[in-house]
């Protein structure tokens, strides 16, 4: 149980967070023919194109309404009336994905009333779905963005559907889980016979594949028609507690009922997984997760040698917080510093005493003892003060190639987690000498210290217990 | 204090600029910035190019005023190097909530300014105006002004949020705060007749490495450099130089015209790439520095180190001609780095099919001609689908550009290379040409491209004569006896069709 603060300062150093618009942009993106789209001036969506460059390293479709000061002034309705048609004309998406900046929220446009407007003064665009989500830049995070989108997705797209299709499992994903895990989630379902649908599906168009041909919209994710029989399926399936509003929202509008899963990585929480799995299909656990189930309990007797007592420092939004956060706990780590970007149910359940809503050099100056750093990949210069081993995870990871690919879900993933984790722990082992024994008190050579040179030394050695892991 | 509006078009009113001054007074008001089209548009913002322009200054807090989005979403993502302080490098952003847009900011600003100075004691900090703290009214020049005047340090308002403009007019206004507020504030502790300031520099993959030496060995002092690798007291004292250098187009013109004008410095346009061009700059420089009253030692002295440098070169360069010669390159950049790098690819052999000219001037594109003749392929505003087109066709071997663009390059299995600000490898000088080429070579003859392209066995149709002596009239093909075209280099797999050329 941990208590959750925010930081008190007025200056924020070295950001964690990362902005609403551009996780909605993401959440848009794992839609198939979609061009995202933020409502902003030109400067928000070339800034959020580069960062999802960096990480990915793939052709990002992210188009901007391009506001200047006069239009946002005046009302931004012309901006979006021409980057509707200007989008429409050039590259015919099936779905625009529309998300307000900081700057059009200050404003106030209401772009709800402008794209009815819009579609009432042009009714060619008509095949076209338009999905809005309202996201300023001044409220909440990356992954706030990822879940008010995915919510407006379902709001705008889910019906009620007569005929159901019997093996058809929706899975609204989180935006801490990779193309790889989206993947590995999908394997998983598949083994019990289900057919899962990821809304959305970044692993259709963010794995980094290459394309048969150039397109200006995304190149894969849900389609327009997986995303109108979402009431079809017999389930869903809510991976990390970011997605609780819209199974919540998906049950209401169609009926289909929601299972939440707060994490994917962990023994019990995977076990959770594949028991829930084999009551909704009515099929055993397949052998092939028995054999990775007992790989991952040996992964962790192994591992549980280097992991155990370790102090481990997190910089994370709070579903991937939580997933390797949690996981860590289950290896015996000590969650020391633990630092997000936004508000969440999960925060106070964490197994640590304090989480803190702030930024990187809040984590950095609670990191100094740590023995493991654990963030994304603007942790860099942190890691190379603090002199402490740095894994990278999360958004933005530009300075390390397969980003997409981590997989941490799953019986599979968490096994490799396991011996990821425990690796850095070996190589970071500090080698022992004939010193490192050594009492100090025999080094002294007068009883009390008066010498000067045992000063220093005596109390010292007599109030802590000899350092074995340091001796530089 | 002029105001935001009125600063905005003074330096769209750039005497020093001939593409501006040719134009009427109308247009002249319109800027040197093309209308953004919504749905079509892309490219930084006014603040972004500001922070380009000044983060490079070393030693400075660079904080942002406004919400997460402007730096959470893109903050040390340059390569400009340091030789001393990292502090550039650390993000500053007030984080402004909901509160703050109601309320106000400004409060919030100071504080993060106390805050700074506490815990980081820089020896000034640059204030960053973004859209929606100026949307809401937020005075960060008052705000700096109360600051300095507190605190004792100079904290420095620029002005340039993201909605004003392009980044190129972002470059100007960041020039601009520097006028008014920095340069002139300080003095050196010595001047020499040798003294120079570098004006557009960023010291990107630390390429003014490159050239330093060089200077050094002439005796030149670089007094400043705006703003690679700069610390604030170097750009403050910089009105003492004797010859400035403007790098980079037309970025910071405003700043190197301004200087001459208050301060005497003459300025040229010059480029540190491309072999000719760096040897051009290094004369220019020394021509200002005699004419300014150095001693005229200093020209053959120059000369002699050209000779020296060129030769060297020239040697290491032509090791790579016979394998660069005829090469395709498709060079997709902006204004003056168009016809530096397309001459010094010519040098190494190589013919440029097409360049961008976005952002080029009217004298850059006489430039273009000049260097690759009347039927210089250039495009104002290239398509990314066409140059896909390019290259799946095989029309280019290469292509140069921004890593944004990359991937149009990688999808259809072409070589690329990085010339942009992201790059990691540093180009500049002598050594930077003869390194710029071997990353061509490097690329062109990289073993992954035959792999890449040869498609999987079983895409390949069989063709009969191939199943010959099999008995089983050439329809069948084991994996093992698959043909796999030995493809020449260069050339993209013909399997893929060609489906390019839509409404796009």
């Amino acid at each position: 149980m941990a208590t959750v603060n925010t930081n008190q300062k007025a200056c924020a150093v070295n950001p964690l967070k990362m902005s609403q618009p551009i996780g909605a942009a993401l959440a848009f993106m794992g839609l198939n023919h979609c061009l995202p789209t933020l409502h902003g001036s030109q400067g928000c969506t070339s800034f959020g194109l580069v960062l999802f460059v960096r990480h990915f390293r793939e052709m990002i479709p992210l188009q901007t309404t391009a506001m200047n000061e006069v239009t946002t002034i005046l009302g931004g309705m012309e901006n979006i009336e021409q980057a509707i048609m200007n989008i429409w004309n050039r590259n015919q998406p099936e779905i625009l994905g529309l998300a307000s900046t900081g700057l059009t929220e200050t404003k106030g446009d209401d772009v709800d009333a402008y794209i009815k407007l819009i579609r009432a003064k042009h009714p060619e665009i008509a095949d076209m779905a338009i999905i809005y989500v309202s996201t300023p830049d001044y409220v909440g995070a990356f992954q706030d963005g990822w879940n008010k989108a995915v919510v407006r997705i379902v709001q705008e797209m889910a019906v009620p559907c007569e005929v159901k299709q019997a093996n058809r499992v929706n899975v609204l994903p989180g935006s801490h889980l990779t193309a790889g895990d989206i993947n590995e989630i999908r394997e998983i379902i598949e083994a019990f016979g289900l057919e899962p649908v990821f809304i959305p599906d970044i692993s259709g168009s963010l794995d980094g594949h290459i394309p048969e041909d150039f397109t200006p919209t995304t190149l894969g994710g849900t389609t327009l028609q997986q995303l109108r029989t979402m009431g079809a399926a017999r389930a869903t399936i809510a991976i990390g507690d970011q997605m609780h509003a819209a199974a919540i929202e998906l049950e209401m509008k169609t009926g289909v009922p929601y299972t939440m899963f707060d994490r994917l990585t962990g023994l019990e929480a995977n076990d959770n997984f594949m028991q829930h799995l084999a009551q909704l299909s009515g099929r055993p656990v397949p052998q092939k997760y028995r054999r990775q189930r007992s790989q991952l309990q040996d992964a962790l007797l192994d591992a549980h040698f280097f992991s155990g007592g370790k102090k481990i420092a997190i910089g994370a939004e709070p579903d991937l917080l939580w997933s390797i956060g949690s996981f860590l706990a289950e290896m015996g780590c000590e969650l020391t510093a633990n630092v997000t970007t936004t508000h969440s149910a999960m925060l106070e359940k964490l197994p640590a005493e304090e989480v803190l809503i702030g930024d990187l050099e809040d984590l950095e100056t609670r990191a100094k003892d740590c023995d493991l750093l654990i963030t994304h990949s603007h942790g860099r210069q942190m890691a190379e003060r603090l002199h402490i081993p740095f894994l990278r995870m999360g958004i933005p990871t530009f300075d390390r190639l397969g980003a997409a690919h981590k997989v941490i879900v799953g019986y599979r993933g968490t096994r490799d987690l396991a011996f990821e984790i425990a690796n850095i722990f070996l190589a970071d082992d500090h080698e022992v000498g004939p010193e490192t024994w050594a009492s100090k008190e025999t080094e002294s050579h007068c009883a009390d210290g008066a010498c000067g040179s045992c000063q220093s030394q005596l109390p010292v050695s007599i109030a802590e217990p000899p350092e074995v892991a340091h001796i530089a | 204090m002029a105001s935001l509006s009125e600063k905005v078009q003074d330096v769209f009113n750039e005497p020093g600029c001939d593409k501006n001054q040719a134009k009427g007074e109308k247009e002249r008001k319109k800027g040197c910035t093309k209308q953004l089209t919504p749905g079509a548009a892309a490219g930084g913002c006014a603040f972004d190019g500001a922070k380009i322009a000044l983060q490079p200054i070393t030693d400075v807090a660079h904080l942002v005023h406004g919400p997460i989005a402007c730096e959470g979403n893109g903050w040390d993502n340059r390569g400009a190097k340091s030789s001393d302080s990292l502090l550039y490098r650390t993000g500053f952003t007030t984080d402004i909530n909901e509160l703050d847009v109601v309320y106000g900011g400004e409060k919030r600003l100071y504080k993060s300014i106390r805050e700074i100075l506490d815990k980081y004691d820089p020896p000034a900090v640059f204030v960053y105006q973004t859209c929606v703290t100026a949307l809401i009214g937020d005075d960060i020049e008052a705000v700096c002004k109360a600051a300095t005047a507190k605190f004792g340090k100079p904290i420095i308002p620029i002005n340039a949020p993201g909605f004003v403009g392009s980044k190129n007019l972002g470059n100007k206004l960041a020039g601009e705060a520097l006028l008014e507020h920095v340069i002139g504030t300080e003095e050196p502790e010595f001047t020499t007749p040798y003294d120079i300031n570098i004006i557009g520099e960023y010291n990107l993959a630390g390429e003014l490495w490159q050239v330093k030496p060089l200077l050094d060995e002439l005796g030149i002092r670089i007094l400043s450099c705006i703003s690679g690798d700069a610390k604030y007291k170097e750009v403050a004292y910089s009105h003492l130089a004797k010859a400035a250098m403007m790098v980079c187009s037309k970025a910071m013109i405003n700043v190197a015209r301004k200087m001459e004008e208050r301060y005497g410095i003459p300025f040229f346009e010059g480029s540190f790439y491309g072999i000719g061009d760096m040897s051009d700059s290094l004369r220019q420089i020394a021509k200002l520095l005699v004419q300014q009253g150095a001693p005229e030692e200093l020209l053959s002295r120059t000369e002699k180190l050209i000779f020296r440098e060129e030769s060297r070169a020239w040697e290491q360069i032509n090791h790579y001609r016979k394998r660069l010669e005829g090469k395709k390159v498709l060079l997709i950049t902006g204004g003056v780095k168009s016809w530096s790098v397309v001459s010094a690819l010519q040098e190494g052999g190589m013919e440029v099919v097409g360049t961008s000219v976005k952002k080029s001037t009217v004298e850059d594109k006489e430039k273009i001609k000049e260097i690759m003749g009347e039927d210089a392929h250039m495009f104002d505003d290239m398509r990314p689908r066409d140059m896909y087109a390019m290259l799946k066709e095989s029309r280019a071997d290469i292509m140069l550009s921004g890593g944004r663009s990359q991937f149009i390059a990688l999808k259809v299995k072409m070589p690329w290379l990085d010339i942009n600000q992201e790059r990691h490898h540093a180009y500049a000088g002598y050594v930077g040409m003869v390194e710029l080429v071997k990353r061509i070579d490097q690329a062109l003859y990289h073993p992954v491209w035959e792999q890449v392209r040869k498609p999987a066995p079983w895409e390949v149709t069989p063709s009969p004569s191939k199943g010959e002596g099999r008995g089983e009239g050439g329809t069948s093909v084991s994996p093992m006896t698959a043909p796999t075209p030995e493809l020449p280099h260069f050339t993209p797999t013909p399997a893929l069709p060609l489906t390019v050329g839509g409404s796009y």
